[in-house]
């Protein structure tokens, strides 16, 4: 908990600008940030760290219900009944996912519905891993063990955030993801070690995959627009370089036993550093699925417009309904 | 059903039956992840079809291998009521289509659970979760048919669209052992009841006869049930014996 709160309960930075007052609650907050004290929403804090907040949970929470897009896709060709049910277990909590990050980023002063309406309106952006296709359902595996534990490494740190409502919501999220990267570690190794048409299939999904999971870190260090300031915050807790760095350790060992290769002839051990080296990433097309160019880009949003717009109807038969009921009283409101 | 061969005979056309339905309708919900309406119907609707396809699973490995079962028969073998396999139109039609179904199953799982037939453990847990689904059709019942003119004029067209499609709930079932007019009455009721609060009619219009459509049962399927299996069953068919 922060340790100063002004009488009003929430910042007015222009008044507060004015005077002493200002320095004295930017000071206490930063001393409380560093101190990892949690900031509550009814604490005071700086408009740039709430801005900065809002970006990125708005993002992540894009990113959950896009996300949903690419692994659906397989859900009425999963190959087995087992397959199936997981699938539609992951999907299903990606949605929890979303939902359970507009609510903690509407602990910031926004709402769900002008989230959405950023994120339709191309305003506010989403992880660029889902701007590529799921082609064989091999990549519902890839996406599992890379994606996943791409999200996952950059997102336990996100548990000690200085913001409670995010770190909290991250607590919950990573148990989930934890769970749905080691089924897709699972999925793959049941193809790798299945017929040689399964392990082909299982190789090019990683292929394919790979170098778009290294990209899920974000840019490097010194293009990185946001980092040195959301590190300073405590929103963030390593740089996207560590991040990346940590994710290639964790998944080299994991290729090896799935008895698959990754796509990249640099990645060696190097022993001085205690680390692997790996290869240079294609920033460029990085850059480019960012700008909107990747090979599903038009595609996800369209689709998320278009589920937005058909169900406008439905929505709207929904809250006249709950007017008609808690006006006239006649039916209590569930 | 005293001699184990009989038994298990006529216990597969029930078992199919059942399993089927759970499968399919199992099956279209799926096709709405990421295009639901809003965010707590992906949660919704996803859940539902996972209560489903588990019940199927239970239901077809009573028969069988649940895999072989539902990839590797043709649309003849099915024995799903034509109704779960019909498309999914828009969120009314979804609807419609899951309040005539879950009211059906509601009221078999419930008879089925206090008996002490094959399908009693089945049934007493598979009502807990139907009885979940019964609510959230009649729920949004209530809101589109209570809700806006388009939505009332959505929900009853969805209704009348799939009125045909009812009857076939009520043939008899070799090895189900329900007594089937007593289940139409009070699922007749029951519908009447939510329809009532709704402000909505009950359709009009044939649901049995040789005119009317149904027969589901008996592998005779409609046309948009070919499609459904070829999606469903493509990924499993290209790799003949493979494990997943």
């Amino acid at each position: 908990m922060v340790a100063v709160t002004p009488e009003t309960g929430t910042s007015s930075t222009a008044d507060a600008r004015s005077g002493d007052l200002a320095d004295q609650l930017r000071a206490s907050f930063d001393a409380a940030v560093a101190a990892e004290e949690r900031v509550e929403p009814r604490d005071w804090m700086p408009d740039e760290y709430r801005a900065s907040l809002v970006r990125q949970m708005a993002q992540h929470a894009h990113s959950e219900i896009i996300g949903m897009q690419p692994e659906a896709n397989w859900i009425t060709r999963a190959p087995s009944l087992r397959r199936k049910a997981i699938l539609m277990a992951k999907v299903q909590d990606e949605a929890g996912h979303g939902l359970y990050l507009y609510s903690a980023a509407e602990t910031l002063g926004t709402s769900r519905d002008e989230l959405l309406d950023k994120l339709h309106s191309g305003k506010q952006k989403y992880s660029s891993i889902f701007n590529y296709p799921t082609l064989t359902w091999a990549d519902v595996g890839a996406i599992g063990w890379l994606v996943d534990g791409a999200a996952i490494t950059n997102q336990v740190p996100i548990c000690r955030c200085s913001y409670g409502p995010y770190a909290r919501a991250m607590v919950r999220i990573c148990k989930e993801e934890s769970f749905h990267q080691r089924q897709g570690y699972e999925l793959l190794l049941a193809l790798s070690r299945g017929t040689e048409a399964q392990h082909a299939m299982a190789q090019d999904a990683v292929d394919r995959w790979w170098w778009p999971s290294l990209m899920m870190f974000g840019p490097p260090d010194d293009e990185s627009a946001h980092s040195a300031q959301s590190m300073a915050w405590r929103i963030k807790r390593h740089s996207n370089d560590e991040l990346r760095q940590r994710f290639v350790d964790i998944a080299v060992p994991q290729a090896e036993s799935l008895g698959l290769t990754l796509p990249d002839p640099d990645i060696k051990w190097n022993e001085e550093r205690g680390h692997h080296d790996f290869g240079a990433i294609d920033w460029a097309e990085f850059w480019d699925v960012l700008k909107g160019n990747g090979p599903c880009n038009e595609q996800r949003i369209n689709q998320r417009r278009t589920a937005h717009e058909e169900g406008a109807w439905v929505r709207d038969a929904a809250s006249a309904y709950a007017e008609k009921h808690t006006s006239t009283g006649r039916e209590v409101q569930a | 059903m005293s001699s184990t061969g009989t038994e298990s005979t006529t216990a597969t056309a029930a078992v199919l039956a059942l399993g089927d339905d759970a499968l399919i309708l199992s099956h279209r919900l799926g096709e709405w992840a990421g295009h639901a309406p809003v965010l707590e119907e992906e949660v919704a609707l996803a859940n539902i079809a996972l209560d489903l396809l588990g019940q199927a699973r239970i239901l077809l490995s009573m028969a069988g291998d649940e895999d072989e079962l539902a990839f590797l028969r043709e649309e003849r073998s099915f024995r799903n009521l034509q109704l779960v396999e019909q498309p999914n139109g828009d969120f009314a039609h979804t609807i419609a289509r899951q309040l005539y179904f879950s009211l059906y199953q509601h009221e078999l799982y419930g008879e089925l659970a206090a008996g002490s037939g094959p399908f009693a453990p089945l049934a007493a847990k598979a009502v807990k979760e139907t009885a979940y689904h019964r609510d959230h059709a009649e729920q949004w019942t209530l809101r589109l048919g209570d809700g806006t003119e388009e939505s009332r004029s959505r929900m009853r067209a969805a209704l009348d669209a799939l009125w045909k499609f009812t009857g076939e709930m009520f043939q008899p079932v070799e090895g189900l052992d329900v007594d089937p007019a007593a289940l139409e009455t009070r699922w007749l009721a029951a519908l009447g009841s939510v329809l009532d609060r709704a402000g909505l009619a009950l359709p009009e219009g044939p649901r049995t006869g040789a005119w009317a459509a149904g027969a589901g049962r008996q592998g005779l399927h409609t046309e948009p049930f070919g499609r459904l299996l070829a999606e469903m069953q493509h990924l499993h068919r290209s790799h003949p014996g493979a494990s997943w």
